[in-house]
């Protein structure tokens, strides 16, 4: 896993000196990323230093200005969100944003809105039972009214629903409490370990990088560290930054 | 202010501001019942200016002792007493027997309603001030002075409102099988009295027996209702409809569906048979309600599914109605010199394809805006279609102002429809409103229906899942613009002739209102929602079963609105998940209280149990 020569492989997704602007304001300046299939990487940045922004323009729902999107090879910069979201592109919203006013299960089955499989969307179901007994029996309650910790769990059940190769997850430590960040770390250290790449955009950068194999630092919107979680741990610069900064 | 709702008001611990110590039949929240009482008054007075009492008067419903004019103001009192019940002050956890004190308290709120009216009566004789107020009136003072004398009014007002205040409140009291009487027995007589027209036209034998010459329940007959409609509740007939309602909630599977369409056929073969046997006065109603019901379901898929506020829906009726209007009627613009004329059935055709279309070219540009943006550019859709139907620009095609008439019945060859037989009208409209419930029905529950409520939840989330948004939403905006259409094609064939003004803004405040109080999302409160507020309060133009207050309708549409979004925001008819959403809170109090919810969980993950409580640097 902390295998960083996979430059010989395809990624699976990948940024190519991507420009993305909001009307006149130039968020990303030339972002250069690359995932490769069934890895965990990072990126960490402060506030509004485009993170957020990274992840939607990956999965379509921004289009970059110049550069390109590629998903296995492809160039995707013209594909709608489905295209992406169709061949394996997940995203974990920022604050879980599940479908507060329905139930659970709508909720889940709302994941796999683009497949077809029957059958397997249904087995599916019961894999994510088994994760997340607790899931299975709010099954009918409206998902707003579900704990924080719950919350999470559904909204990593609804991702996985997607049946996807990659996720992309905004901050997920994001407004849990303290006890459970540590038990979702764990999560997603179990759903990596599915062979799912994880894409973790994060403020929490010891605990991100304790779990990632590489990771990049945004900063207002360029690329200024890429390099192994390791040696990125160990960078007094980004130590400092992060005691100091935001 | 419902019984369940702890508020921490009166905890029994605490000392309170109030003189709760004495115990006894005043031992209640002065403040509190005076601040009511005072509401109500100002609402007694409210309605009073209004004109309704005084312009609703000569509509008797019980001779010679009330008239529509005198309920208008003598059913809040009631109200008031009745809620003022409500208010009971919780100590701990359980509510505290209601006894003299509720019935003290509302004597109380009624008095100083009653006494509002007193002053007014007073103020009336004193001053004139009829320029700014209009009803300000000799008749309003008449009406006030019960035609007596200022004496009389003065004191009669506040007796009245006590007696009733103190009856609402005593409503509490009385044993629920008591309670339950009365109730009925009240709403016999005032079923009676009020739908007096409906009643003689479904079966005109009782107009001689039942009803005076000029109008309303001989007395005699009005006691004998009362008896028989709580005679009736009190022998248990009550029992057996709410004994058959929940074996049927409580029915699932296989049993539930069979019971369920032996409903469906039930009521359909009811709907079939009735105008057969009714006077045209139900059957216009009728084809009222279900003009207006289509409409309503098609603005629940815009609005209650796909979460998009349209506030221009009447442009799409009015497509509907003109597109069949011109398509049929010789009497069209000269513009359309050399189109054949079609049957109602092949112009419906090209309406439907119509109105698709222009909810696309509608929904294009509208769809990409997001909340109150978007509702405010409906609002101007929805004019813009009526002023080009009106301009002098397309007068041409449309006759501008002149509108187009002598549009033809509707022919299927073994019947037709025409508006001078509304149960025609009817019969065709159930059909359409048979198909247009199925399909909102299965649209509910499909792929498209839960891509729908997914916008509706979380737009850019429901992007994210893969969901084209634009797409689904313009879908949404087409299906809407077709259900319309079916309702425009019929209205022209019923009214024989269609104007710009038939398709005011009003009808889209009006639909909106139904979906509304019926229960945004919910088909059977969207047919409820019709029933009650065409049938009993009438449409833009149509009337409705008191037809007497059509003058005052908006008032009442915005009154009901205000009050549904305060006490009931899930509609008449909630499904279970508007209720809970609606009512998180009190939900959520009633699952702690019974330990369903621990509210502790963000703290300690009870799946974890103690472990991982390091917090990370
Ligand atoms: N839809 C938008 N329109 C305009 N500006 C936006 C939009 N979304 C984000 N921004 C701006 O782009 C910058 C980067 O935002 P974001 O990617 O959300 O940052 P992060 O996720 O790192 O906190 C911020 O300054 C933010 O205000
Ligand atoms: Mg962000």
């Amino acid at each position: 896993m902390s295998d960083t020569n996979t430059d010989t492989r395809t990624p699976l997704l990948e940024f190519r000196n991507i420009n993305t602007h909001y009307g006149a304001v130039h968020i990303l300046k030339d972002v250069n990323l690359a995932i490769y299939p069934g890895e965990m990487v990072s990126l960490l940045g402060g506030n509004a230093s485009g993170k957020s922004t990274t992840l939607k323009t990956l999965l379509g729902m921004v289009t970059p200005t110049s550069g390109e999107v590629v998903l296995d090879g492809e160039v995707v910069n013209d594909k709608p969100t489905s295209y992406r979201v169709e061949r394996g592109v997940t995203m974990v919203p920022e604050n879980r944003r599940l479908f507060k006013r329905l139930s659970v299960k709508e909720n889940l089955e709302l994941g796999a809105y683009l497949r077809n499989d029957k059958a397997e969307i249904a087995n599916d179901l019961e894999r994510i039972y088994t994760m997340f007994p607790r899931v299975k029996e709010r099954l009918n309650q409206k998902s707003g009214t579900l704990s924080g910790g719950e919350q999470q769990m559904v909204a990593m059940g609804r991702a996985l629903m997607a049946k996807p190769r990659v996720l992309l997850m905004d901050e997920p430590s994001m407004g849990l409490a303290p006890a459970l960040v540590q038990t979702n770390f764990e999560l997603i250290q179990q759903i990596h370990e599915e062979g799912i790449a994880i894409f973790m955009v994060e403020q929490n950068a010891n605990m991100a990088l304790s779990l990632a194999d590489r990771g990049w630092v945004l900063q207002t919107g360029r690329v200024v560290l890429d390099d192994t979680a390791e040696n990125l741990l160990a960078n007094p610069e980004l130590q400092k930054s992060y005691l100091g900064g935001a | 202010m419902t019984a369940t709702t702890v508020s921490n008001s009166g905890s029994a611990n605490e000392p309170l501001s109030i003189d709760a110590v004495s115990k006894g039949a005043f031992d209640f929240d002065m403040r509190a019942a005076l601040t009511s009482g005072l509401i109500l008054a100002l609402s007694l007075v409210f309605i009073a200016l209004c004109g309704i009492p005084e312009g609703l008067n000569e509509r008797l419903l019980i001779k010679p002792v009330l008239s529509l004019g005198y309920l208008s103001l003598l059913w809040l009192p009631l109200l008031f007493g009745w809620l003022s019940g409500n208010e009971t002050v919780l100590e701990g956890m359980v509510a505290t027997k209601k006894g003299a004190r509720d019935i003290v308290r509302g004597l109380f709120v009624g008095l100083i309603g009653g006494l509002g009216l007193s002053l007014l009566t007073v103020l009336m004789d004193a001053f004139d001030l009829r320029d700014p107020l209009v009803n300000w009136s000799p008749a309003t003072e008449e009406v006030l002075q019960f035609s007596r004398s200022i004496g009389f009014g003065v004191i009669a007002w506040p007796v009245l409102g006590a007696i009733l205040g103190a009856f609402g409140a005593a409503l509490h009291v009385m044993p629920e099988k008591i309670r339950k009487a009365v109730m009925a027995g009240l709403g016999t007589v005032l079923s009676f009295a009020i739908f007096a027209t409906f009643i003689v036209d479904v079966a005109d034998f009782l107009d001689d027996l039942l009803y005076a010459r000029r109008g309303g329940l001989k007395w005699g007959w009005a006691i004998a209702l009362f008896v028989i409609g709580a005679g009736a509740s009190f022998l248990g007939g009550g029992r057996k409809i709410s004994e058959m309602k929940s074996s049927y909630q409580a029915a699932t599977g296989p049993a539930k569906r069979q019971q369920t369409t032996t409903l469906i056929l039930l009521s359909l073969a009811a709907l079939i048979i009735i105008p057969l046997i009714t006077g045209k006065i139900t059957q216009e109603l009728f084809a009222n309600i279900g003009i207006f019901l289509l409409l309503a379901l098609g603005l629940n898929i815009v609005v209650g599914l796909a979460g998009i506020l349209d506030l221009g829906y009447v442009a799409f009726f009015a497509v509907g109605g003109y597109t069949t209007a011109v398509l049929t009627s010789p009497n069209r613009g000269p513009d359309f010199e050399g189109f054949p004329t079609l049957p109602w059935w092949g112009a419906l055709l090209v309406t439907i394809i119509i109105a698709g279309l222009v909810g696309l070219f509608i929904g294009a540009p509208v769809i990409r805006m997001r909340g109150d943006y978007l509702a405010i550019v409906t609002l101007g859709f929805g004019e813009i279609i009526r002023l080009l139907f009106l301009s002098d620009w397309l007068n041409g095609w449309f006759n501008g102002a002149q509108g187009i008439t002598n549009v033809p019945p509707a022919d299927f060859g073994f019947f037709s429809v025409k508006g001078t037989d509304p149960r025609s009208v009817f019969y065709l409209v159930l059909f359409f409103a048979a198909i247009s419930i199925y399909v909102s029905w299965r649209l509910e529950r499909s792929r498209l229906g839960r891509a729908w409520m997914a916008i509706r939840e979380d737009e850019s989330v429901a992007e994210a899942m893969g969901i084209n948004t634009v797409n689904m939403k313009l879908m949404a905006f087409v299906v809407g613009a077709v259900l319309a259409s079916f309702s425009g094609a019929i209205f022209a064939a019923k009214v024989g002739s269609i104007f710009p003004t038939s398709f005011l803004i009003l009808v889209s405040v009006i639909i909106l209102v139904v979906v509304i109080v019926g229960g945004m999302g919910n088909i059977m409160g969207i047919i409820v929602g019709s029933v009650v507020l065409i049938g009993v309060l009438g449409g833009p133009k149509q009337p409705g079963l008191l037809a007497e207050f059509s003058e005052y309708k908006l008032l009442i549409y915005g009154a009901l609105l205000v009050v549904m979004m305060l006490k009931r925001p899930e509609g008449l008819v909630p499904n279970a998940r508007r209720s809970r959403e609606l009512h998180q809170d009190e939900f959520l109090q009633d699952a702690w209280l019974k330990g369903e919810v621990d509210t502790d969980d963000d703290m300690v993950d009870p799946s974890t149990g103690g472990e991982g409580t390091v917090a990370p640097a």
